[in-house]
């Protein structure tokens, strides 16, 4: 348990809460201390666990695929690098399937690198939710969340990033006036009502990466928010509850991590097909 | 639910890990596996190629074996045929050896009658000479009937 003897509002609002480094309203810059000084920081701040856990976990990721790459051999595979082929092999079926044959050689490693980081920022969640907060809490470090993925920061930033890229490639394959037409004749495809499709398409194009970013948060934090609460049950209560929800919760960590790589594929390929739809 | 600066602290982030992926790990490991992939493609042509060269080598090996076969059976007549032929000839060259040897013989045969007879011939008008002497008991003029003797052992 946080602190000592929070109440139980205090303790659930102690595990939502990231580690902020900001800047104060006098101008310099700290580590946030209350949630009035979070609020007080507004815009120009930073999570650091955020940061922390999702740049540790991208950089063992790209590590361990690093050192397979670089002696990856034709040969036989030894594990590690059957692990990883299996891993690439998944996301290419996936690309194949959905984006096609088209060559492109952004989107197999932007699938990889979404479905495996992804994947360990949500597995960060099976860990317990007292250990690594109370740890650093013993380290001197106030709040410490864990899982990368239950700060919208994290999944919208993703999310965005991958919106970027669907603007990039609707002006590369359809060029500046295509795209602008595509925007306006659907889904009607009559000049009065040109004006209605615009907005349609706006809504359609601004819900896109937020439902994208915003699925994943809302899963993550929905499953840790779980673990959070039985986390208050007395000790001898916990484990017949936090065994099932734990078993159930790995299910949701793949599906997430693939659901987010499978929905960038989707509107990569959206923004790749010029006829009509 | 903060939206701040860290948002693009992990746009920043995710671009930089995409791009890393990009050009240090996805091309290696892709390379891996297509390279693998078309060993493995060599691989199993190779083998249905070797399949099928044994099977032709095989029905070649059973075509020469067939040959082989007919051809040893044909010597076999041939050999028979000539084993025949040679004791055909050598019973042929034995009857000629033991006919020429029975003609031998017979000359000699004959020969030696011959030389019995000549030898009884000459013996004989001596034995018929005695003979009339004792008869007559008195000597008979040999010159005179020398002749005559001489035609009588003529006719012997």
């Amino acid at each position: 348990m946080a602190g000592d003897n929070p109440t139980t509002q205090e303790y659930i609002n102690h595990h939502l809460t990231n580690l902020v480094y900001g800047k104060r309203p006098d101008g310099t810059w700290d580590f946030a201390h209350s949630s009035q000084e979070i609020t007080d920081m507004g815009f120009w701040a930073i999570h650091v666990d955020t940061m922390f856990w999702s740049i540790s976990l991208g950089v063992l990721f790209l590590g361990i695929f690093l050192l397979v790459a670089r002696r990856a051999t034709s040969g036989v595979p030894g594990g590690l690098q059957n692990a990883c082929e299996m891993a690439v092999e998944f996301v290419e079926d996936n690309v194949t399937q959905v984006f096609g044959t088209r060559p492109n050689a952004l989107i197999g490693p932007l699938s990889l690198t979404i479905l495996i980081w992804v994947f360990l920022m949500n597995l960060m969640d099976l860990v317990p939710v007292d250990l690594i907060p109370r740890a650093a809490q013993l380290a001197g470090v106030s709040h410490f969340k864990v899982v990368p993925t239950t700060d919208p920061n994290a999944t919208l930033g993703m999310s965005i990033g991958v919106f970027f890229l669907v603007l990039y490639y609707n002006f590369k394959i359809k060029g500046a006036t295509g795209f602008a037409l595509g925007l306006v004749t659907h889904p009607i495809p009559h000049w009065s009502m040109y004006w209605f499709n615009f907005i349609l398409e706006m809504v359609d194009m601004v819900t896109k990466p937020m439902s994208h970013g915003l699925r994943l948060f809302g899963n993550l934090y929905a499953g840790e928010m779980i673990f959070i609460l039985i986390a208050l049950f007395p000790w001898y209560a916990q484990w017949p509850l936090s065994l099932p929800w734990a078993l159930f919760h790995i299910l949701i960590i793949c599906l997430q991590a693939f659901v987010f790589m499978i929905l960038t594929i989707v509107y990569l390929t959206q923004a790749h097909e010029t006829g009509e739809h | 639910m903060n939206i701040n600066a860290t948002l693009f602290g992990q746009m920043i982030t995710f671009a930089l890990f995409v791009l890393f992926c990009m050009k240090f790990i996805w091309p290696f490991l892709t390379q891996a596996m297509r390279e693998r992939q078309d060993t493995i493609r060599e691989g199993l042509e190779n083998a249905a190629t070797a399949e099928k060269h044994l099977e032709q080598a095989n029905q070649a090996a059973d075509v020469e074996l067939e040959k082989a076969k007919t051809q040893a059976a044909e010597l076999i007549n041939q050999a028979r045929n000539r084993a025949n032929q040679i004791i055909e000839e050598a019973k042929g060259q034995a009857h000629e050896e033991a006919d020429r040897i029975i003609q031998g013989a017979q000359a000699e045969i004959d020969q030696e009658i011959n030389r019995a007879r000549e030898a009884l011939r000459s013996r004989v008008s001596d034995l018929a000479v005695e003979g009339a002497e004792k008869i007559l008991e008195n000597s008979i003029d040999r010159n005179v009937h020398e002749r005559m003797l001489n035609n009588l052992s003529a006719q012997l």
